[in-house]
């Protein structure tokens, strides 16, 4: 009686993540990477490279994170004077003057959601490449998590687009964006990529060879 | 409903894996083999081992697809044909349609920034919003399309950069952050847009993948 969780691996076949088509693999082949019968999305066994490209996007969000905290995301001038705002600031400001519900969204989704995914990701790369045994539904848990809120990051940007096409009245009044825009902007497209390129059924693996 | 994790699946015809007339899948997010029951609309199939949705019908998904696509359509070119915003200071009036902002980061040289924004809430919600109906008006009549597969991978692809929903949010901190400056008027693209987001929403909930998929290949 065999009473182990019975993967597609194990079975000798990829599972096609595009269409989920359960495609025979035979292991004698190097060439792995073919194309699924069905939708001819490319097969792989797992993502490919999962662990090393998103280390890689990770360290590319973390060197975007700080000038993207550091660097102003806006400038206003207003008759002849110019004030430069931070992400931090803009929040500091909301909550000062009493409108804290927009500073706790700002603060959310601009400090508070990249720095969760981008800890979380880390800790499941170390989990997996330590190997690790604890509690892998959570773990799956923990990634479905950062797939979900990476893309709310992206409201500062919005709000910046919006501001600069409704701001603009010459001598009176005008609001540029700042250099922090656009190295935020990266931090919001490297986390989301890095959460694409891990492969939770990592988490799993481990899990197998261990019950063998 | 958990479909039940199956062991000694034996390889099946045309490469694929397959048990009587059952369907076998593997969880895409844990691997686990599953044997599928026949899932009733409305129900959700789960992952034993790791709760992962594995399938989700839907009924009448492809009329639901279909009539949802069309209302998204719509509401996408009225969203993009009125202001969405005007601001007025003392005599001075701005609007603001979805792409002036994406114009003025443009010109301020704020290029990669302006083209993602062009992309999130411009380009890639069109790509599927016609995609969609390329896909499902044929398959309304009881056709396919010849570029199906491609064509629905690309709006599967795309799906976690359309960000509509994000922008709303943007325009909801940015009504509050303008209010005392000067008064904010919501033009009509406002409620388009605001529309368009519950259509794209549902839209999300009445694909069903799996019944597509197995439409394309019994048309093969």
């Amino acid at each position: 009686m065999n009473l182990l969780p019975v993967t597609a691996y194990h079975a000798s076949a990829i599972s096609c993540l595009s269409c989920h088509l359960l495609c025979r693999w035979e292991k004698m082949d190097a060439r792995i990477p073919g194309r699924c019968p069905r939708c001819g999305a490319r097969l792989h066994v797992r993502k490919k490279n999962s662990i090393a490209r998103t280390w890689a996007l990770i360290l590319t969000a973390l060197m975007f994170y700080l000038p993207a905290n550091i660097l102003p995301i806006t400038h206003l001038s207003q008759l002849g004077t110019v004030q430069s705002d931070t992400i931090i600031s803009g929040v500091i400001y909301f909550f000062k003057t009493g409108m804290w519900p927009i500073a706790l969204i700002i603060f959310l989704a601009s400090i508070f959601i990249p720095l969760l995914k981008l800890i979380i990701l880390i800790f499941l790369l170390i989990s997996v490449q330590r190997r690790s045994r604890w509690r892998p539904r959570d773990r799956t848990r923990l990634y479905r998590i950062t797939e979900a809120v990476g893309r709310w990051s992206m409201v500062d940007i919005y709000v910046v687009t919006i501001l600069v096409a409704l701001i603009k009245l010459g001598a009176v009044a005008e609001i540029d964006a700042g250099p922090a825009a656009v190295f935020f902007a990266a931090v919001v497209v490297s986390t989301m990529l890095a959460a694409m390129s891990f492969d939770p059924r990592l988490i799993w693996d481990t899990q197998e060879s261990h019950d063998e | 409903m958990d479909a039940s994790p199956q062991s000694g699946v034996t390889p099946g015809r045309g490469g694929c894996l397959g048990m009587n007339n059952h369907t076998v899948i593997a969880c895409h997010e844990c691997d686990l083999i599953h044997r599928l029951p026949l899932v009733h609309p409305g129900h959700v199939a789960r992952c034993s081992r790791c709760s992962a949705v594995l399938v989700r019908p839907k009924s009448n998904s492809v009329e639901r697809t279909l009539a949802l696509s069309l209302t998204g359509l719509i509401l996408f070119f009225i969203a993009n044909a009125f202001p969405f915003l005007s601001f007025s200071l003392e005599t001075e009036v701005r609007e603001t349609t979805l792409l002036s902002g994406v114009l003025t980061l443009y010109a301020q040289n704020e290029r990669a920034v302006a083209g993602l924004v062009l992309l999130t809430i411009f380009l890639i919600p069109l790509v599927q919003l016609s995609g969609l109906l390329y896909i499902f008006v044929p398959l309304y009549f009881g056709k396919t399309a010849r570029r199906t597969p491609v064509v629905f991978r690309l709006i599967r692809k795309l799906q976690p950069w359309s960000m509509m929903e994000v922008f709303m949010l943007g325009i909801l901190v940015s009504i509050v952050k303008l209010a005392k400056m000067a008064e904010v008027v919501p033009g009509i693209s406002l409620y388009a847009l605001l529309a368009l987001i519950f259509v794209l929403a549902a839209i999300a909930v009445s694909i069903d993948p799996h019944h597509l998929w197995l439409k394309w290949e019994q048309s093969q």
